[in-house]
Order: C-alpha cells, then structure tokens, then sequence
C-alpha cells in the first residue's frame, strides 16, 4: 500500500541529470524507478565516421570520466589493430587515467557527497559543526583544499595530455609526446604535493597506515582527518543499514598494462571470485525508451523511441550479466582484487562500504602512480605506429572511477559501422528488465527512511550518491 | 551578482574545467568579484523540491536573475519537443526552460561549445536535434531566435571551447561583473574577444617548426602538425598556448593538432580529426589571412632552407639535435 509518490529532482551533485520516482509507505521507500533524463544518442554520432575519430568524439560523452573515454576507445582500436600501446606509453597511458580516477574520487567525496552532512536537518548532531565548517557546500575548508589539491593534480595531465578533460594524447600506439627526465622529477613534485594533502586532510595520517585497516571493526575506530568524520557519521547515522547493493560485483580489471591489470578483474559473489564472461552481457530495453531486443553489445542498437511509451522510463538500457545485475565502482574494484578491508564489507555495509571502498583506492591509487612515475624509462620510444585496419572489430574495456566501461565497435571499409557503450552508472543505475528485475541504486533504495515532511528524503541523497552517478555516461 | 547555471545537453566537462582555476581557485575568485551562484549542478546544496521552487521564482520574476550561464547544448528532438531532456523532477524540457528563463536574466552566457553552437552533441547524424542557445552550427537562431537580446541588451555570450579555459569562463564573468563587457567585447560569433583575438598558434612551441614547414609525419613525433597531421591552430581562436592549460599544458604542447574546438562545427571537420586534407599534396586548410600564392612562395622558400636541426627534430620525438653553441665574441 503506497501512502504517496514522490518525484524527485532536479537531483544535483550528480554528474549530469537524474530523476528518481518513490513510491512511499509506512514511512519508507517501497519501490525506486531511476530515470537517465537526456538523451545524447552517441553510439548514432559515431557511424560513419572514421574509426580514430571515436579518440575525439568519445571522450566528449563525459567530461569527468573523459580520460577513461579516451582509453577504452584507443585499447579498442589497438584491439581491431591486433597492436598495444608502445610499453612505456602505456605507463603514461595509466598514469593520466589513474590522475582522472583519483582527482574524480576526492571531487566526490568533497564537492557531491559530504556536504548533505552539513545540512541543517542534522543541526544538533555531535558532528555537524565540524560538518558545516570542513563540507558546507561551496564553502567548507575541506572543499577548498580538495580543489586547489585537485587542479594541482592535474598539472600531470596539462603536461602529459595538454588538458583536462579531453586530450587526445592516449592512441592506440601508445601517447603522442615523450616525457623528459625533467617531466618525471617535476610530475613527481605534484605527486608529492597531492600525498601531502591526502595524508593532512583526508586520512591524516600515512595511507599506508589507512590501508593497513583489515575489517570493519578497525574502520569503525579510525578517528583522524575527514575520513574519520565521515566514520563517525556512518556510526551515528547508521549509514551501514542503508542502501545495500545487490551483493554481486564486476570489476574488467583496472589498469589493464600488457603484464596484466593493477587492480584484478572478476564478478564477485558470496565471496567468490569467478572471471568476468564478459560474452554474458545483455542490454535489456524491456523498461528503457528504446526499441529493440536484449542483445550483446556486438550486436546491440540504439534505437530511441521517440514516442517515449510505456513501460519504458529511462533513456538508460538495462545491462545484464549472466541475467542478473551487478554493481560497479570502486568498492567493487578493491572487493575483486582483495583488500582485506573491502573484502570485510562485501555485504550488510551499504553506503558506508561504497565510500570506504573509495578512500581505499584513494590511497591505493596514490601509490600506484608514484610507482608508475618511477618506473617510466625516459630513454624507450612512447608511441609505436599502429594501423588500424579498414574492416574489423575491436573491444576496450577499461575501468573509469564509477566502474566497468567498455566500447565495443566495429569498422567497415574504413567506416565505424557499429560502436556499442556500456558505461558504469548504466549499470548502476540501469531500469528494470524483462523479468521485473530492478537497477541496482533502484534495489538499494527500497526501504530508505522517509520523514513525513520531506520532499526530497536525504536518505535517499546519501544512498544515490554513495554510488556516484555519472549520469552523462549512463546514456551517452 | 548571482548566477544560475544550467547544465543542458553536455558532458559536464567545462564545469569540470572550471574547478581547475588557479591563483585564486574559484570559490575564492567568484567571491573576490561579488559573483555567487543561486545554484550549480556539481556544487550547491540545494536538490529537489528546493529547486524547482526557486526556478519557479526565477520565472515568475519574483527572484531577480543576473546572470544565466547554460553549459550543453539543448536539445529539440524529438520532432521539436525536446523531450530527449527533460529537467528532472519537472516535466518540462530544458529547451522550454532555458527559452522561459532566457529573458528574465541581465546576462545569458553559453558555456561551451555545445552550447554556444551546437558543438559534439550534434555531431553526426545529430539524433537529439541538438543546437546552441542562440546559434545553429555558425548560423545565429538557436534554441533562442536569432533577434533574443538579454536584459542588458546583449545577444548570448558565446564561451566557446571543448571545454573552456577555466580563465575564460571566470574572466568573462568578473567582465561582466565589473559592468565593462559590451558588444565590442565580442567577436563575429559572439565570443568574449580578449581569448578570441588570439590563434592557437601563438605562442605555439612548434612555431619554429612552422616557421620551415618542418612537419611531424605521426603523432608523437616533435615538428609541426600542419603539413599531416590535421592541425588548425593557425586558423582556430583562442589563447591556448599563451596562458596555457592545466599548468603548463596545451593540446600542440602534448603532441596532438588543434582541433578548432573554439569554433562553429568544429565537430564536423569533414576528414578525420588527426589527417590533413590535401589537394595536389598542398595542404587545403591554409591560414586564413594570407594570400596563398605568398604563403606557398615563403613555404617553399622556407623549407628549403630548413636547418639540419629543425629538420631532424621535427620527426623524432624528443630533441636529437640540440640549438649550437653561440660564444660570446671576444
């Protein structure tokens, strides 16, 4: 019995538009519809063009997962090319997409998530003042440091790539400029500087110290810098009992360097870890505005209705494996590749597992790319010459900060023909499918409280949010 | 003044270029100019209810609107009605919400090249009908007719760029904010002239490359890109390689052409991004301003006389041959 339907949006601090329909009863969600709002139609702008266009058209999909864009469609030309990318290229390669994920991660953390915390409905908490000074949005300390730490960051993507976002430095051969060994030191200083801020502001202390943590329990007494006043937060406000996810994980495998991924590939499920078979993927359009069957993304369409009938309720397609939904993201990455924490977590954490798997890979990332820059040998070529044949097809799979994104495309006589997208809040925050089944943030939200009052429930924030929606990549 | 920011049919990707401001970053510049935002997708606090409400009082004239900034471009398909966006939790599109909004503000400012013409999201076969706020590729009449004037009297503003410089945005608007930006502030195309008036070229480090016709045969090689490898910065506006991005960055300082993303259909290149169309093996796309018999009498010239060094340096990908030694004389 449903006491009322709420609409909600616009939803901000989101990347792009969502929409979300709720019904409640007895004061809690009893069912979640997410709507994706825009329609783009970028798998339809690619055909025709030539296959190294997609290094220019795609990452313009997004403009905060830009990077990760551009990576899944350069290994996608390299795979039709049976090529890779030249073996340090490929170093510069990760090292600009690892700068995206990790400068994506603590945008999120700081400017979309946090500030909900300094709201004035928690007035008289414990923790709120702290929470006003260090999130209030636009305002906090913790904001102001974290941007300035961001655009110094990506001082390593103004020299690598020129620009962020939208560089066209990553090809299929490898990158297009050479670092020098003055590159390295000076790229090396802003690494240090960035540690710097993660180990006074966010963790303050070593992350190393942070990543030392091996369950729940030791998290629930992590106390210092604004990880530990987001922990004390979760306790009180019980963030683990709300929003959990539907249990199954998938990660491509983060990083994918020709010595095998930084961060492991899988499906995890029950605490086991299988391969991802990736040949199991279906995009359902049962519940989305598009017509056409569930097809694998070699064979899939996009085809919008432009009547915009029912049942369908979302631009977004429902992505399947093996039938069933997973979740995507960085809690899933650090789940796949078994960090003790993130294993403990798996299950029953809810939003409060999504954020901890996020500061996890935070300072894992941070060390990945300090050991990255030291490993680049200044001295080998960056780019090798790779063709990319006029007639076939290619795969790149990548994992962008929200999850698993992967361009299935194929050319013919020098012409893209097909280019399929699936992105990680596709399946975040896919519709439901033939049988019923909803989205996983759908799934999650059913039972979040509810006050009487609210028009727009901040429990339903949270729990969105803990996802990090990008919502310009769920369609494209 | 106050800003309300839209995001329309984009990739969120000149906000995201805006958060990179440095020297001051931009919470600190918007407050140092008086600007402040009545709302932003990426950072207010406000969702929901909250906002439709006060969208509500924008349009009703209740809350006074300074300055409307729309980053996308919006959409009017299907078949006019702009239903493939609407502003959620509203059932109105945001093509009927920015043609609503548009009048009541001081300023509107199109961020972005999908929003001031069109740009990447009517690339193609442009399947959501996407067109600027006030331009359709390069010809005026957008989502706003072609004779909409703002309350200040100014037609749309045009940031373009893909994305914009950070500086251009927040210079615009402390411009404006300071009540000294005009007409004669605006190009051709309604782009803020102090970024506008400049070609990518300048400054451009491979200038010396260019100056022989010294040209890269593949990307990642050092000399110029113009001969092959599809790069317009002779011809494109903006300032890139005199401020210069992301720190010292640049897209020709990374080793990959311009791509005219400052431009009108900039998205619609008609050959591949990173090629060169040549007629006869003479490059089409020559600069603009100059005659081309001049142009190919110097080119010629000029690359003929090419030193050792520059030709050598122009296809490897670092620098073989370093400048001679000058001594002093004694």
């Amino acid at each position: 019995m449903t006491d009322r339907q709420l609409l909600v949006g616009p939803f901000n601090r989101v990347e792009g538009d969502l929409e979300l329909k709720l019904d409640i009863s007895n004061g809690k969600v009893s069912a979640a519809y997410a709507n994706s709002p825009l329609f783009r139609g970028f798998e339809r702008m690619l055909l025709g063009m030539k296959p190294s266009d997609a290094l220019t058209i795609t990452p313009r999909i997004c403009g905060i997962c830009s990077i990760s864009q551009s990576a899944a469609a350069a290994f996608g030309l390299a795979d039709a090319a049976g090529a890779g990318l030249a073996r340090e290229g490929e170093k510069v390669a990760t090292l600009l997409h690892a700068v995206e994920n990790v400068a994506d991660h603590i945008t999120h953390f700081n400017l979309f998530f946090m500030p909900d915390f300094a709201r004035a409905k928690y007035e008289g908490r414990s923790w709120h003042a702290e929470a006003v000074a260090r999130f209030t949005a636009e305002k906090g300390s913790s904001l102001h440091q974290t941007v300035a730490a961001r655009a110094e960051l990506l001082h390593i993507v103004g020299l690598l790539g020129g620009k962020w976002p939208h560089t066209l430095a990553i090809q299929p051969g490898g990158v297009t400029r050479a670092p020098t060994a003055r590159d390295i030191i000076r790229m090396g200083a802003s690494l240090k500087a960035f540690r710097k801020y993660l180990e006074e502001r966010l963790f303050a202390a070593p992350l190393e110290t942070f990543l030392s943590l091996s369950n729940s329990g030791e998290l629930e007494s992590w106390t210092s810098g604004d990880a530990g006043l987001f922990v004390r937060i979760a306790n009180e406000l019980g963030l683990s009992e709300m929003g959990e996810g539907p249990g199954r994980y998938m990660s491509y495998g983060a990083y994918p360097m020709s010595t095998g991924p930084l961060f492991a590939a899988g499906r995890w499920a029950d605490g086991v870890v299988s391969p991802v078979e990736t040949e199991a993927i279906r995009e359902d359009v049962s519940y989305a505005w598009m017509l056409g069957d569930a097809l694998h993304p070699t064979e899939g369409q996009t085809l919008p209705d432009a009547e915009m009938r029912e049942p369908g309720y979302s631009w977004c397609k429902a992505p399947r494996l093996g039938g069933q939904t997973v979740e995507v993201g960085a809690m899933a990455r650090q789940i796949v590749d078994g960090h003790p924490l993130a294993v403990s977590m798996a299950t029953g954490k809810g939003v409060l597992g999504r954020i901890t798997g996020r500061l996890i890979e935070i300072a894992r990332t941070q060390i990945v790319m300090e050991e990255l820059l030291a490993s680049i040998d200044v001295g080998q070529r960056f780019m090798d010459r790779v063709v990319v044949p006029e007639n076939g097809e290619g795969v790149g799979l990548v994992e962008a900060a929200r999850g698993s994104l992967g361009h299935w495309m194929k050319f013919e006589d020098g012409e893209i023909v097909s280019y399929q997208i699936i992105a990680p809040t596709t399946w975040n925050f896919s519709p439901r499918d033939a049988s019923g089944v909803a989205g996983p943030v759908e799934a999650a939200l059913v039972g979040a409280p509810v006050d009487p009052d609210e028009e727009t429930p901040v429990s339903v924030q949270h729990i969105v949010r803990s996802f990090d929606p990008c919502m310009v990549c769920t369609v494209h | 003044m106050n800003i309300l920011w839209l995001q329309s049919a984009g990739c969120g990707g000149c906000t995201m270029s805006l958060l990179c401001a440095e020297t001051p970053g931009l919470f600190d510049l918007l407050e140092g100019a008086g600007l402040s935002f009545l709302w932003h997708p990426t950072l207010s606090e406000a969702t929901g209810a909250e906002v439709f409400g006060m969208l509500r009082d924008i349009e009703d004239g209740t809350l006074p609107l300074d300055i409307l900034c729309v980053e996308g471009s919006i959409v009017r398909g299907p078949a006019g009605t702009g239903r493939f966006h609407i502003l959620s939790g509203t059932g109105r599109s945001m093509l009927d919400w920015v043609q609503s909004l548009a009048p009541r503000a001081q300023h509107v400012v199109a961020v972005g090249t999908c929003a001031t013409y069109g740009g990447v999201t009517s690339a193609g076969e442009n399947p959501a009908d996407a067109v600027g706020v006030q331009y359709e590729g390069a010809e005026m009449g957008g989502a706003l007719d072609k004779t909409f004037r703002s309350r200040s009297g100014l037609p749309v503003i045009n940031i373009a760029g893909c994305p914009t410089h950070p500086d251009w945005v927040t210079e615009t608007l402390m411009l404006l904010a300071s009540g000294t930006f005009g007409l004669d502030n605006m190009d051709g195309f309604g782009r803020p002239r102090f970024y506008a008036d400049h070609l990518v070229h300048h400054a451009c480090p491979k200038n010396e490359f260019y100056e022989y016709k010294a040209s890269a045969t593949q990307l990642s090689e050092m000399g110029c890109m113009m001969e092959n490898l599809g790069c317009v910065g002779t011809q494109a506006v903006g300032d890139c390689n005199i401020r210069s991005w992301n720190g010292e960055g640049s897209c020709t300082r990374a080793g990959y052409p311009c791509i005219n993303c400052t431009a009108p259909e900039f998205e619609e290149p008609g050959h591949g991004f990173t090629e060169t169309p040549k007629f006869a093996g003479i490059p089409v796309g020559l600069p603009t301003d100059m005659p081309k018999a001049w142009f190919m009498a110097l080119a010629s010239l000029s690359k003929a006389a090419t030193p050792r060094r520059i030709g050598v340096n122009a296809t490897a990908d670092r620098t073989v041959v370093p400048p001679s030694l000058q001594k002093p004389k004694s």
